[in-house]
């Protein structure tokens, strides 16, 4: 019973960090139908960013949140400027290849720049862990939880009751009846790329601290379960990104329990196998038919 | 006084097949104009050329704004619709996976300021414009008696309704043109009947200019103060309904040649 509940802390708070990196995958293709291969390296850049602005500028932990979130978002929109808009009118494969070069040139890029060698991220905040009825929970758990659903809380209020969440919506629904009552398309995509790399620079951030270790390519895995996680909740849809993110979690941890760690990869891919075959539009996602 | 709307030498080519060619045509204030034409004739590439879909091959498209006449020739789809100019389509373009109200409250996003802040952390301000432009909205879906249909999604509304939404989604954009589509498209002649009323209703009270295409004569000759006449991508002939029901070369392009 212990076990079980420690193996469900362990796997909500994996799990968190997954949700907030399928949100980036489900909004972008909610609004543009693209796969953005680039966002686990998005996350990477986040984490890369808390570790310098940590180690040489000092910053304390929110701050250098918050500041991974700027800086992240800003990265998405320029990526989506430079990369994704001349291709909008593209065939989607053309797109999605550009993603996967993009993923490359960053991966790449950083390991070119500053070395592909593993770092230690700074603990800046002490670990500290309880024991509660023989659970043991850390903070820097509790505090990766609870960043991350506020995150999401915050997500979910911008989405539903904001101008911009209307636009994004509308675009999302038909971008050409959007922009004839006045939407500017090419404004709401840009914050959509700003809001969905703002989360990923958060999740990068919260990884550091959790694992104590980035690397370059530290993106890759993650970016391919959260994309995992996306499907499973349905591509499109923001709780199903949620859900889907600590589902997966959740599974790995729960697959490392009982002894199988050097397969809990090989289950999250199993996991997509068996949605695509089963659930192919996945937990919220809409049954769409194609008209002949 | 300059026209509202002014449309000079239009031409539009898709390769080597032209849709409009040399086309003018003006409106003015608060009339209702109708764009008649057998099918094929160019009705709806004009609307597109109009509204910014599509760029015109040549010619040129001005519009009196507030601050002078401004050419539209090239201006992005959304700030033409900006400037004042809503439009309903042949194939009912709503936001289908969307509650009717967001319908509505999307195309009044132009027409409030929101501080972002306010709206994500629910400070008070972001209350008071919140309930005002949704009070705008349900005050405009009550005159189409949409006001107990809310929450439902477009997708589910009958057929007639959702044309009728499509017209108060234009509305909500406060324009100073509306071109409307075939609005009476599928509709039984009661439902015509009924569409024929409000559409003049709109007009008057919301004093807009309405430019519309419809096959439906009974609508047209009822509602139209003018009438232009598009056959091939060009202009056949111009003027009021009962000049336009016996001009000749009307009922030719119509009817076919005289036995």
């Amino acid at each position: 019973m212990t076990t079980l509940f420690q193996q469900l802390i362990n796997g909500l708070s994996l799990g968190s960090i997954y949700a907030l990196l399928a949100l980036g995958y489900t909004m972008v293709y909610g609004i543009i139908k693209l796969i953005n291969f680039a966002h686990g390296d998005i996350y990477m850049l986040g984490a890369f960013w808390g570790y310098y602005t940590i180690n040489y500028w000092h910053f304390n932990f929110i701050f250098a949140l918050l500041s991974a979130m700027v800086v992240c978002a800003a990265s998405g929109v320029i990526i989506e400027y430079f990369a994704y808009r001349p291709l909008r009118h593209a065939p989607r494969i053309t797109a999605l290849i550009t993603a996967i070069g993009v993923s490359y040139f960053l991966e790449n890029g950083m390991s070119y720049l500053y070395g592909a060698d593993t770092r230690d991220f700074p603990q800046v905040i002490k670990q500290v862990n309880y024991n509660l009825w023989g659970v043991r929970v850390s903070n820097i758990q509790i505090l990766i939880l609870v960043t991350a659903c506020l995150l999401m809380i915050l997500l979910q209020l911008i989405i539903k009751k904001t101008k911009m969440g209307r636009a994004m919506r509308a675009v999302s629904v038909d971008p050409d009846a959007a922009e004839l009552v006045g939407i500017n398309i090419n404004q709401t995509i840009s914050f959509t790329f700003a809001l969905g790399s703002s989360m990923a620079g958060a999740a990068g951030v919260l990884i550091g601290l959790y694992y104590n270790s980035i690397d370059p390519l530290m993106g890759m895995t993650p970016g391919i379960k959260a994309f995992v996680a996306a499907v499973v909740g349905g591509i499109g849809s923001v709780p199903g990104a949620s859900l889907g993110g600590f589902l997966i979690g959740l599974l790995e941890t729960a697959v490392q329990s009982i002894g199988l760690s050097a397969y809990k990869d090989a289950a999250v891919y199993l996991v997509l196998i068996i949605i695509l075959l089963v659930l192919p539009s996945g937990i919220f996602g809409k049954n769409v038919k194609e008209k002949v | 006084m300059t026209s509202l709307l002014n449309v000079e030498d239009l031409v539009k080519n898709f390769g080597g097949l032209t849709a409009v060619s040399d086309v003018n045509m003006h409106l003015d204030d608060d009339e209702l104009v109708a764009l008649i034409g057998p099918n094929g004739a160019g009705k709806t590439t004009l609307f597109n050329l109009l509204t910014g879909v599509i760029v015109p091959s040549s010619g040129s498209i001005t519009f009196r704004g507030t601050d002078g006449t401004i050419s539209l020739n090239g201006m992005k789809a959304y700030k033409i619709a900006n400037l004042g100019m809503a439009r309903t389509f042949q194939n009912i373009r709503l936001f289908k996976e969307l509650s009717v109200l967001d319908n509505v409250l999307i195309a009044m996003t132009a027409h409030y300021k929101e501080d972002f802040f306010q709206s994500v952390f629910r400070l008070p301000r972001f209350y008071k414009t919140e309930s005002q432009i949704r009070k705008e909205a349900i005050e405009l879906l009550k005159i189409f008696e949409l006001q107990n249909d809310l929450d439902k999604l477009a997708k589910n509304l009958p057929y007639g309704i959702q044309r009728r939404l499509e017209i108060v989604r234009g509305l909500a954009m406060k324009p100073k043109v509306l071109f409307l589509d075939e609005p009476a498209a599928g509709m039984n002649p009661e439902e015509t009947a009924d569409l024929t009323r409000l559409i003049r209703q709109v007009q008057r009270d919301f004093h807009i200019t309405v430019l519309l295409i419809e096959h439906d004569m009974s609508l047209v000759m009822n509602l139209a103060s003018r009438i232009y006449v598009l056959d091939h991508g060009s202009l056949l002939a111009e003027g009021t309904p009962t000049e336009i029901q016996q001009n000749k070369a009307v009922i030719k392009a119509y009817l076919g040649e005289e036995a």
